[in-house]
């Protein structure tokens, strides 16, 4: 039973982040493209709001509760200062220059209909294949 | 000056970061989990491959749950459409090859940093991580060099 409230929490929290996405516009690629060409800034009031509500669920809500509602702690995330998270970085981004689509909107503009984002969501789907592909074999060779 | 960032208004932008928000906090709380969109192309191939890298537990562990937010996603934009009336289907003018080759360096770099607009923009900022920050640095200038680099190479503004 248990579980399938943690499901209802992750859906509603993703319709509530897809619902948002759809709101801002940032579905659209074109909208994505029109801040990265400095034509449009609204994405920085996009990430602001989204960043000014989570850090004080981040650093507010471990502090006045033992534990979330349907687990037994919370998570932090730790990133760490090395090669693959800055390179990751750089290719993300001229992905991102060259289609205005991140993973969240390619998976949430299907809702929309905007059937042209399948071609976004194959690539994305081929690149993290690539991704654990190489991830692997750098692993094994390392162990060998 | 207002007019100039945000021609086209500023609330509509600032109300979808809110929800955004609420929605990577709801998570956070019911579940305590920072939840970032990209790994969920990774959790998703575990059930598909046997490669080590996909088979490691913090991507199987999370690949039911990390579906159902995928699932989340796309039902909370047709809930907005559906409000929006009729009609309001959406398009994009961007071409198939620059989707898909953008999508392939979008998959594969977001994995490799362990981390996208939402990973390291909302959640590595959120959790106060100086080596997000950098990244959103990174993939922020890159992006806007490439985005650029494409209106004069290809002639049209998007």
């Amino acid at each position: 039973m248990k579980g399938v409230w943690d499901g209802v929490g992750m859906l509603l929290g993703g319709a509530l982040f897809g619902y948002g996405l759809a709101y801002s516009g940032m579905v659209s690629p074109e909208v994505v493209l029109r801040f990265l060409t400095w034509q449009d800034f609204g994405l920085m009031l996009v990430m602001g709001g989204a960043v000014a509500v989570t850090v004080v669920a981040y650093q507010g809500v471990p502090r006045w509760f033992k534990r979330p509602l349907l687990q037994d702690q919370f998570e932090q995330r730790v990133t760490p200062l090395n090669r693959n998270t800055l390179v990751g970085a750089a290719v993300f981004g001229a992905g991102w220059g060259l289609s205005g689509v991140c993973p969240g909107p390619a998976i949430a503009g299907l809702g929309g209909g905007n059937v042209s984002l399948l071609w976004a969501l194959l690539g994305i789907f081929a690149g993290a294949y690539l991704q654990g592909w190489y991830a692997s074999r750098a692993t094994s060779s390392a162990h060998a | 000056m207002i007019q100039l960032l945000f021609p086209s208004g500023w609330s509509s932008f600032l109300m979808g970061g809110l929800l955004i928000g609420a929605g990577v906090s709801l998570m956070f709380i019911c579940s305590g989990r920072v939840v970032g969109m990209s790994s969920f192309f990774s959790s998703t191939w575990s059930w598909a491959s046997k490669l080590p890298h996909f088979q490691q537990p913090s991507l199987r562990g999370s690949r039911a749950w990390r579906l159902w937010c995928a699932v989340g996603l796309v039902l909370g934009v047709m809930a907005w459409q559906w409000l929006q009336g009729p009609g309001t289907a959406l398009s994009t003018a961007i071409s198939p090859e620059r989707l898909l080759i953008g999508g392939i360096l979008v998959g594969f770099g977001a994995r490799m940093s362990n981390g996208c607009t939402s990973g390291h923009g909302i959640c590595g900022l959120s959790s106060l991580s100086g080596p997000s920050a950098l990244a959103v640095l990174i993939f922020m200038g890159v992006a806007m060099i490439t985005a650029n680099a494409m209106v004069w190479f290809t002639g049209v503004r998007p």
